[in-house]
């Protein structure tokens, strides 16, 4: 097969699942509607059909005993993915998440290992409201112990899944609704993206723009329209949120001096928070400029598209936030 | 029991406001008039009526992500909910909640919920505040087969019973949770069977018979009103659609002959023939019921299509109350 072969997001999360159960037979999937019909977004189909019902395990609406059962059956030595459909529905089963499956090898002395993925759909856009739109990772990465991944295309889907299955601690996979369907180049053999490791999207000289998930594409948009105006933006998506590629992101601050960081979640308290305070404390003399953060307001997300559409940060918001940025003087 | 014909007319009415609710919104729906997900209530219309047609305006009831039946058999108001279902500003969350969060919390309606299980302990909850007034009000929670999987269902069952509260438990096993069976997610066949584990009767009724919802919701209703605690009715029913929307999405998980089937036992047809039969209505009757409330249906769409979208400046209003109390 071709190298240029074409996988969506979904597909791409698909094929990791399909090639490291194959790869290992300790591996198996568990989450409401994901054996026969293959989940609610498509990312689990034809899984169950060639793997089983022993593998690919339809559970009842019980996210705390999902995630219970990813804990119990990684800490006796099987190699569990556990799906919630909705990232809004963590908080259903954060005690599982927060109190046990991050904690237990701490708290053991070490006497725990727990290779378990929790695998979930986060983000707004599809006018759900505020229970099914939520961007929750903030919460995730406040937690040690917990690993937390979201991925902003399909290539990086593929090679972040597979790490996240054979990473020997407990991953959270954040997939982004909006994004399942997008189409990218993707190789097929199985390979995988170091967790921790931040990509340099697009290079450029003169602001660094941080984002992940959806909105490092709003920000290659964004980049592209900055152009025309002559400001050369370097893109850095993170790929993994916890543990952070600090490194990586310092180095362009330096390069740059500016920085934009865009998250879709409320603003406060989020990803970006975090971003801008290492940059604060490990590049201050080089900036020109305050690190500017992009986020959606302090509310929960609203339902009719009227107001949904202007409160979900986009392209636009980054072209803002760039241009305040560089009017600093 | 016997019922007065009155409230026999009065069962039925809001039975068919709720189809006519739902198969406007599904039609909506399929011309992509209809913003985000959308759980049809169609074919279980006889449980919300028949429960709802034994509440007092102030008892409270919570509801599902299948919500609108019971808004509408509290007695909601098609133009508000319509415009809700749009994301309008005149809807009854202003467009910030949709057909996920519909709720009327004058007509005690806590909400439709997003979160499966949420609302088994909101009525635990109502019916905790409701004892502690002592105004002989009664809770009810609505909920699925599917989410007594989930802990807050027990958890607010055991509470229930513990604290003795006046409090009804009605099942709506349609058994599946989304595209998944029953029998799948649960080794029992009968919900009900739970509600020994808690200390609370339980009865089984024919979900697609709103008489028989209804003598078990009276007497259910009654008995937490005077003080006689918990129960649990569970009616057995089938939603006529999919889901969400209109269509079978994808996979087909259910087969058409026990679509068929169940479609035979129509609860409102059914109970219409029955109507007839006992001398109690006329074709003539409900041909001009369903013409009046189709009426109403069509103003409602006008009004929702004739409202304005809410405003930007509407997304950091109600996310507080106000100390000063304005809202
Ligand atoms: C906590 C939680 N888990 C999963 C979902 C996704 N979900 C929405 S409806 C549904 C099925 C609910 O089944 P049931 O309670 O039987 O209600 P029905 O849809 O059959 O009316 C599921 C799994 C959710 N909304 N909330
Ligand atoms: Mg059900």
């Amino acid at each position: 097969m071709s190298d240029d072969r074409k996988l969506t997001y979904a597909q791409a999360f698909n094929e990791a699942v399909s090639q490291m159960m194959e790869a290992d037979p300790d591996v198996f999937c568990a989450g409401e509607d994901i054996g026969a019909f293959g989940g609610v977004f498509g990312t689990f189909a034809g899984l169950q059909a060639k793997f089983g019902e022993k593998r690919v395990v339809d559970t009842p609406i019980s996210e705390q005993a999902i995630v219970g059962l990813g804990v119990g059956a990684s800490v006796t030595g099987l190699r569990p993915i556990v799906d919630l459909m909705f990232m809004d529905f963590i908080c259903v089963a954060f005690d599982q998440i927060v109190n046990q499956a991050a904690k237990l090898k701490y708290m053991f002395g070490g006497d725990a290992t727990l290779p378990m993925t929790i695998t979930t759909a986060g983000g707004g856009g599809l006018s759900a409201a505020a229970q099914h739109s939520q961007s929750l990772e903030a919460l995730l990465c406040h937690i040690p112990g917990l690993k937390v991944v979201m991925p902003s295309n399909p290539y990086d889907m593929k090679g972040l899944m597979i790490s996240c299955i054979k990473e020997n601690n407990p991953t959270v996979m954040i997939k982004h609704k909006r994004l399942l369907g997008m189409s990218a180049p993707v190789p097929t053999e199985a390979y995988g993206i170091p967790l921790g490791k931040g990509n340099i999207i697009r290079p450029g000289k003169d602001v660094t723009i941080v984002a992940y998930a959806r909105m490092a594409n709003e920000a290659i948009i964004a980049a592209k329209e900055l152009a025309e105006e002559g400001i050369d933006c370097e893109i850095i998506d993170p790929r993994t949120l916890q543990p952070l590629d600090t490194d990586l992101i310092v180095d362009s601050a330096k390069k740059t001096n500016r920085v934009v960081v865009a998250q879709e979640a409320v603003r406060f308290g989020g990803l970006g928070a975090e971003i801008a305070s290492q940059i604060q404390e490990l590049a201050f003399d080089y900036l020109d400029a305050p690190v500017s953060r992009i986020g959606a307001p302090f509310s929960p997300v609203p339902f009719s598209p009227a107001l949904e559409s202007h409160y979900i940060p986009d392209a636009k918001s980054i072209v803002k936030g760039v241009r305040d940025v560089m009017a600093r003087r | 029991m016997d019922f007065s014909s009155a409230k026999q007319f009065d069962l039925h009415r809001r039975m068919v406001r709720i189809r006519l609710f739902e198969e406007a919104a599904g039609r909506l729906a399929e011309s992509n008039k209809l913003p985000g997900f959308l759980h049809l209530y169609v074919g279980e219309e006889a449980v919300a009526s028949g429960v709802c047609g034994a509440l007092n305006d102030d008892d409270h009831i919570t509801s599902t992500h299948r919500g609108h039946g019971h808004l509408v058999a509290k007695g909601g108001d098609f133009n508000r909910m319509m415009a809700e279902l749009m994301g309008k500003s005149t809807g009854y969350c202003k467009g910030k909640g949709g057909s996920m969060h519909i709720s009327d919390t004058s007509l005690g309606m806590l909400g439709a919920n997003g979160i499966v299980g949420a609302g088994s302990p909101i009525a635990v909850g109502a019916a905790f505040a409701n004892k502690y007034r002592g105004k002989g009000q009664v809770a009810v929670a609505f909920f699925g087969d599917g989410s007594t999987n989930i802990g807050a269902f027990h958890e607010a069952a055991n509470m229930a019973c513990a604290l003795h509260l006046p409090i009804v438990f009605a099942c709506e096993n349609n058994e599946y949770g989304e595209f998944t069976p029953r029998d799948k997610t649960m080794a029992i066949t009968d919900v009900v069977d739970r509600a020994a584990g808690y200390g609370m009767p339980g009865v089984i009724v024919d979900g697609m018979d709103v008489i028989a919802v209804h003598e078990a919701a009276v007497e259910a209703v009654e008995r937490a009103r005077q003080g006689g605690g918990p129960s649990m009715i569970e009616a057995k029913t089938y939603r006529f659609y999919n889901h969400h929307g209109v269509q079978n999405l994808g996979l087909k998980y259910r087969s058409d002959e026990e679509v068929a089937i169940w479609k035979q036992r129509d609860p409102i047809f059914t109970f219409e023939d029955r109507m007839i039969e006992n001398g109690v209505a006329t074709r003539a009757n409900f041909d001009d019921i369903w013409a009046e409330l189709r009426a109403d249906i069509e103003t409602a769409i006008q009004f929702a299509e004739d409202s304005p979208y809410p405003t930007p400046d509407q997304i950091m209003v109600n996310v507080y109350t106000s100390m000063t109390g304005a809202n």
